[in-house]
C-alpha cells in the first residue's frame, strides 16, 4: 500500500477517544477499512479532509494523549497508486445524498463498486435497493443510465468521481507483494497428507449438539491445528524485518479470503492459539464478513504473523502458497478427497487432505518445516482437544 | 406460503451475496454454484434462515437445499 483516500471520520474534534477506537475510514486498494487509534486521550485537531488521496504514513489527526501532554499522530494508512490530492485543505465533505453519516457505512457489493470505479460513479452518493439497504451492481447501473447524455439535463448528472478499489487496484497490490517475495524469500516447499475422519467425525458429531449460530467451520479446525502447531516450531510465526527473523508471542493467522468480484485478501483473525473454538467462530465468521463486505480493521491488515489458505471443498488438492512478506510462512490445505488409505494393515477409504508449508529458507529449513507439518497432523488426531 | 418462503430464502441469499443478481437465478439449479458461495456462506445462509422462519437446519440436510426450489420444498416439510 502506498497511498489512501479518506472516507468518512467517525470522530470529531474534541470527542474522546480511546485505544482500540475506530475514528476513520479509508479507502485502500484493499477496500475500505477502518482506521484504529493506539492511545487514548482527545481528539484535537482533524488534519485530512474526507476525500483527499494521501500517501502512506501520512498524519491523519492529531491526538492530545491522556497522560503526557503529547500530541500523537494517529495512525497512517496506505494504498497503491495515489491520485492528485483533492486541493482545498478544509473543505467539507461535500453534500452528498444518502451519504453515511459518522458510525453508517453504505453498504456496496464488491462488484457494485468494482463497475462504479469504471464507469466513473462514486458509489456512496446512490441510494441502495439490495439487502439491508446495500448498494447493488443494478443501483449502479441504473445510475449511469440516468446520466446518459439525453437521458438527463447534463446539469443534474453527478460529477465523476475519481475511481476508487478496483480489480486493477488489488492486482497491483498483490503483484507488489508476491513480486517483493520471490525476489527477496527463499522459500522452501514441502508438503504431507493428513486423515481427517477423525476431525471430520468429531466435527459432524460436535455440530449435531451445537444451536446453528455456533456451528463449528471445518476450515476454523486447520486453523487452530496451525496455531497450536506454532508452538513447537516458533520460527514459523512472526516478521522477517531488516536482516533478521522478529519471532511473535502472539499469534495471529493471517486468513485468505478469496473475494466473490475477484482478487483476495487475508485479513488476521487474532490470537488464534490461546481461544477455544466457539469463541474463534464467531470471530471468524465476523472477519470473512467484513472482508466482504467493507469494515476491516486496519490493525486486521498489517498484523498476522503467519497465513492460512484452504481451498476447501472445492479445487485442487493441493496448494503451494507464495510467503506474503514480512512474514515467513504460509501453511496450504487442499481439497478434502476420499483415497484408499492403509490403517493396521487394511485398506480402506479416507477423507484426506494435503497440507503445504512454503516459508522462508533465512528463517527455517525443510527438517523443522516437516516437524510442524507432522505436529498439525496430529493435532488433527485429537480434534477435541484443539 | 411457499411464496412467503420463497421470499425468505431470496433475502437470506440478498443478505449473503449483495452483489447477486438474482432475478436470474435458476430455481432448478443449484445455486450455490450460480453465486460461488462457500462453506462460511452456506453456514450464514442457514443461520438467515434459523433467524428468519425459525427452522434449525441440521448439517447433514444440507445437501437437501442445494436449489431454491429444494429449499422451498424442504423448509414447508419442516415448518
Amino acid at each position: 500500500m502506498t497511498a489512501g483516500t479518506l472516507i468518512a471520520w467517525r470522530k470529531r474534534p474534541g470527542d474522546r477517544v480511546a485505544r482500540g477506537d475506530i475514528i476513520a475510514e479509508v479507502e485502500t486498494e484493499k477496500g475500505l477499512i477502518d482506521v484504529e487509534v493506539f492511545v487514548s486521550g482527545v481528539l484535537e485537531r482533524i488534519l485530512i479532509e474526507p476525500g483527499a488521496t494521501v500517501p502512506t504514513g501520512t498524519v491523519l489527526a492529531s491526538i492530545r494523549e491522556d497522560a503526557p501532554a503529547a500530541a500523537v499522530p494517529g495512525p497512517a494508512v496506505a494504498v497503491p497508486v495515489a491520485s492528485a490530492p483533492v486541493p482545498a485543505a478544509a473543505v467539507p465533505a461535500p453534500a452528498r445524498p444518502e451519504a453515511p453519516g459518522p458510525g453508517r457505512r453504505a453498504r456496496v457489493s464488491p462488484l457494485a463498486r468494482k463497475l462504479a470505479a469504471t464507469l466513473g460513479i462514486d458509489p456512496t452518493t446512490l441510494r441502495g435497493t439490495g439487502a439491508g439497504g446495500a448498494i447493488t451492481r443494478e443501483d449502479v447501473e441504473r445510475a449511469a443510465a440516468g446520466r446518459r447524455p439525453g437521458a438527463v439535463p447534463a446539469a443534474a448528472a453527478p460529477p465523476p468521481a475519481r475511481p476508487r478499489m478496483d480489480v486493477v487496484r488489488m492486482r497491483q497490490a498483490i503483484a507488489a507483494a508476491m513480486a517483493r517475495s520471490k525476489r527477496e524469500i527463499p522459500h522452501y516447499y514441502v508438503a504431507h497428507t493428513i486423515d481427517l475422519h477423525r476431525a471430520l467425525a468429531w466435527l459432524a458429531d460436535e455440530n449435531t449438539r451445537r444451536p446453528v449460530t455456533e456451528r463449528l467451520l471445518y476450515g476454523l479446525l486447520l486453523i487452530k491445528a496451525v496455531a497450536l502447531a506454532l508452538r513447537e516450531v516458533p520460527e514459523l510465526n512472526g516478521v522477517w524485518r531488516g536482516d533478521r527473523f522478529e519471532p511473535s508471542a502472539v499469534v495471529h493467522v493471517g486468513v485468505a479470503v478469496a473475494l466473490r468480484g475477484g482478487g483476495l485478501i487475508a485479513p488476521a483473525l487474532h490470537d488464534v492459539d490461546g481461544r477455544p473454538l466457539g469463541a474463534l467462530m464467531g470471530a471468524f465468521r465476523d472477519l470473512v464478513q467484513r472482508a466482504r463486505g467493507g469494515g476491516l480493521r486496519s490493525s486486521e491488515l498489517s498484523d498476522a504473523t503467519i497465513t492460512v489458505t484452504s481451498l476447501g471443498e472445492q479445487g485442487v488438492e493441493s496448494v503451494l502458497g507464495i510467503v506474503y512478506p514480512p512474514q515467513v510462512a504460509i501453511v496450504g490445505f487442499g481439497r478434502i478427497v476420499e483415497r484408499p488409505w492403509v490403517v493396521d494393515g487394511a485398506i480402506g477409504p479416507r477423507p484426506v487432505v494435503t497440507a503445504t508449508l512454503s516459508a522462508d529458507h533465512r528463517v527455517s529449513d525443510g527438517h523443522r518445516g516437516g516437524l510442524f507439518l507432522a505436529a498439525v497432523d496430529r493435532l488433527l488426531q485429537s480434534p477435541e482437544r484443539l | 406460503m411457499a411464496e412467503e418462503l420463497r421470499a425468505a430464502v431470496l433475502r437470506a441469499l440478498g443478505d449473503i451475496a449483495p452483489e447477486a443478481d438474482l432475478a436470474s437465478l435458476r430455481q432448478d439449479l443449484a445455486f450455490r454454484d450460480q453465486l460461488d458461495l462457500d462453506s462460511m456462506d452456506m453456514l450464514n445462509f442457514v443461520v438467515a434462515l434459523h433467524d428468519a422462519l425459525g427452522v434449525d437446519i441440521p448439517e447433514a440436510d444440507y445437501p437437501k437445499l442445494a436449489t431454491l426450489d429444494a429449499c422451498v420444498e424442504y423448509l414447508a416439510s419442516r415448518r
